[in-house]
């Protein structure tokens, strides 16, 4: 039986200064192949997870497994197993999008012919290929949104994170990017996917998992969730769930 | 190999747009070098070549004052202009506001007999030393010349100094010529011939300059000898304000989250920031030299003569550069914002430059703040420089300024791998 593409086990963490764990045995699995979803509200802990599997944050204690190799610190052996999109724009804006994905692509450890191949490739698929050459500060958020997810997935990744990828984009940018997340999903990447558009999630995701206050509340399929807790979509199965209180 | 490459490549790019830093970083050290050495330049062509103006009021009628004024003249220092022994304080000064002359020069009413008196006086004791005359001398009231110089405030003290030092010079002429007379006259009892007395009096034993030099040329460094090694090294510091803001920009900005997921290590992306900005620290020198060679000599400031050892002066400059660039690189990486690494950037470079004698000759500086001079990077990178283009120094020469170039080079690159630690950026 092959690893799961995550394995997250009976993790704790806390930021320096803050008292309270954000995570305390928290422990959670995701298949390969999935398209995995992570919600919760604001400050629920969705990024601070994220950051844990991707190694920018040291967990305190429990593992964490990326394909059976463990995600360590100043350890860079599972970072040529995924990509990543933050939520912030991750480039370099005095760049065009072909130079970025040059950089980014020496650094995922890529050779300059793969690097040009994939740069034509995603250029062409996202939208991009007219202006490859132009400065990226000059492109609209959607355009930007779309050269964070090039640059992650330029190493064909076994695993995408993604923070938040279509935050602040119109409708047709939106559509672009789940369609084209759907389309590496079928080509085997696993997605994990965190973000507040829940019509969107319910359109990409197979596999969700609510978290709340550093725990998992619920985690199955979607589909599996609503029937469970008598709900009609997403974002009624949530409001339930995490209450309807306003978070900071 | 590649990783290097693409990194290198992406910080050349950077840097090639910001067109802001870039500027800052060439145009402005090349206009200190050129404005500071033009002021220098011609200050030295005022107090050597060129003629102050001068107000000249005699009041006196007698010889010594006539002989003062030729004196005067022919200090060639000064463009004088004559004015009316019975002009009063107040229209001198006026005309001095009015910036006729920044200095002016009144002889007395009475002045060569006070100085024909004290010759007399020290005539008379010179014979009374020798026995030769009976003690019938009688001290002269005042032997100070009652000589007044107004002066402008806007006139430096070195400069006044200069001013007075002539004017001292032409009145030792006048006091010397007179005393000799006075004891010729004593002894022979008839006037001095005149070839006698130029032969005593102007008979001055001629000075010989000679640079200290190590290769043994003769040639008299000048204005930009001085400036233009003093204003490359300032143009290399200040680098800080684009690499430090760089450093800070790409630590606080979204890349560097993605950087930390990638499977390269940072010393990668540091590597390429020190070797990016090394080159053009190097382009930097390069550029301003050949100005001081080739530009200055066109608008009529003295050319800029390169040391023989240009593996040395290469070497040094890959030093100093390279000194530039960690203390940049130190700085962007203990900032939490570019405001921060601008602001304290520039500002330390300033006071290291002024510290470190690029503003003020460091023999100039008081003793109790020599130690001090030891502690800027800027003191010992322009030592360097000096070692080789003003003493004619070899690379050997100027090792005692490469070791602690060397040292403080390390220190500065152990501090950021302790801050890149500290924020667990590797």
């Amino acid at each position: 039986m092959s690893s799961p593409a995550v394995s997250i086990e009976d993790i704790s963490f806390g930021y320096k200064g803050q008292g309270k764990l954000c995570f305390s045995g928290l422990s959670l699995h995701v298949k390969e192949g999935d398209r995995f979803g992570l919600f919760g509200p604001n400050g629920a802990g969705k990024t601070t997870l994220i950051n844990c599997m991707t190694g920018l944050l040291t967990v305190q204690q429990g593992k964490i497994f990326l394909f059976g190799s463990e995600v360590k610190k100043h350890d860079k052996t599972v970072n040529h197993f995924f990509g990543f999109v933050p939520q912030d724009f991750s480039f370099y804006q005095e760049l065009t999008p072909t130079e970025n994905l040059e950089f980014f692509g020496a650094w995922y450890g890529l050779h300059k012919k793969e690097i040009r191949k994939r740069t034509i490739e995603l250029l062409e698929v996202l939208g991009l290929a007219e202006v490859g050459n132009k400065q990226v500060q000059k492109f609209s958020g959607g355009m930007k949104r779309r050269v964070n997810l090039a640059i992650g997935v330029i190493n064909n990744p076994r695993i995408l994170f993604l923070d938040e990828p279509t935050v602040g984009v119109d409708v047709q940018t939106r559509h672009a990017i789940i369609d084209y997340l759907k389309k590496l999903n079928e080509q085997g990447t696993t997605l994990i996917y965190t973000s507040h558009q829940l019509h969107e999630a319910e359109d990409l995701c197979n596999h969700i998992a609510l978290i709340e206050d550093g725990k998992i509340i619920a985690h199955d399929t979607l589909e599996s969730l609503i029937k469970e807790h008598d709900e009609i979509d997403l974002e009624d199965l949530f409001l339930k769930l995490t209450g309807k209180e306003l978070r900071d | 190999m590649y990783k290097l490459y693409a990194t290198i490549t992406k910080d050349f790019r950077i840097l090639m747009r910001d067109k802001v830093g870039l500027t800052l970083m060439f145009a402005m050290p090349i206009l200190l070098a050129l404005i500071i050495t033009a002021v220098q330049n011609s200050t030295f062509e005022l107090v050597n070549h060129n003629k102050i103006k001068l107000l000249l009021c005699n009041k006196d009628t007698g010889d010594a004052s006539r002989q003062l004024v030729v004196a005067i003249e022919k200090s060639g220092m000064f463009q004088e202009i004559k004015i009316s022994g019975n002009e009063s304080t107040g229209n001198i000064i006026a005309r001095m506001h009015a910036k006729d002359a920044l200095i002016a020069v009144v002889i007395p009413k009475g002045f060569s007999e006070k100085v024909a008196a004290t010759a007399n006086d020290i005539a008379s004791n010179a014979l009374k030393n020798l026995d030769m005359q009976k003690d019938t001398a009688k001290t002269s009231a005042n032997s100070v010349y009652p000589l007044t110089l107004y002066y402008h405030p806007v006139l430096q003290e070195s400069f006044r100094e200069s001013v007075t030092g002539a004017l001292r010079g032409a009145l030792q002429l006048v006091q010397s010529k007179q005393i000799v007379r006075t004891l010729y006259q004593s002894l022979n009892e008839k006037q001095i011939p005149d070839s006698l007395e130029n032969q005593i009096v102007n008979n001055q034993m001629p000075i010989n300059q000679i640079p200290v030099s190590r290769d043994g040329s003769t040639t008299i460094p000048n204005a930009t000898q001085h400036n233009i090694p003093a204003w490359t090294i300032f143009a290399m510091f200040f680098i800080v304000v684009s690499l430090g803001s760089s450093v800070v920009k790409e630590n606080i900005s979204g890349s560097f989250i993605r950087l930390k997921t990638l499977p390269t290590n940072y010393f990668i992306a540091l590597l390429s920031k020190q070797l990016t900005y090394l080159f053009l620290t190097l382009v930097q020198t390069a550029v301003i030299f050949s100005l001081g060679v080739w530009l200055f000599p066109l608008i009529g400031l003295p050319a800029l003569n390169l040391p023989h050892d240009l593996t040395g002066l290469v070497i040094v400059s890959l030093i100093c550069g390279w000194c530039a660039v960690s203390y940049a690189i130190c700085i962007g990486v203990f900032s939490h914002t570019q405001e921060q690494a601008n602001g304290f950037g520039s500002i330390s470079i300033i006071m290291l430059a002024a510290i470190g004698g690029l503003m003020v000759p460091s023999f100039a500086m008081p003793s109790s703040f020599k130690p001090i001079l030891n502690i800027s990077p800027l003191h010992w990178c322009l030592e360097a420089y000096y070692g080789l283009f003003l003493e004619g120094g070899k690379l050997k020469d100027v090792m005692i300024n490469i070791i602690p170039l060397a040292g403080m080079i390390v220190c500065m690159q152990l501090i950021t791998l302790y801050g890149l630690k500290r924020k667990n950026l590797i």
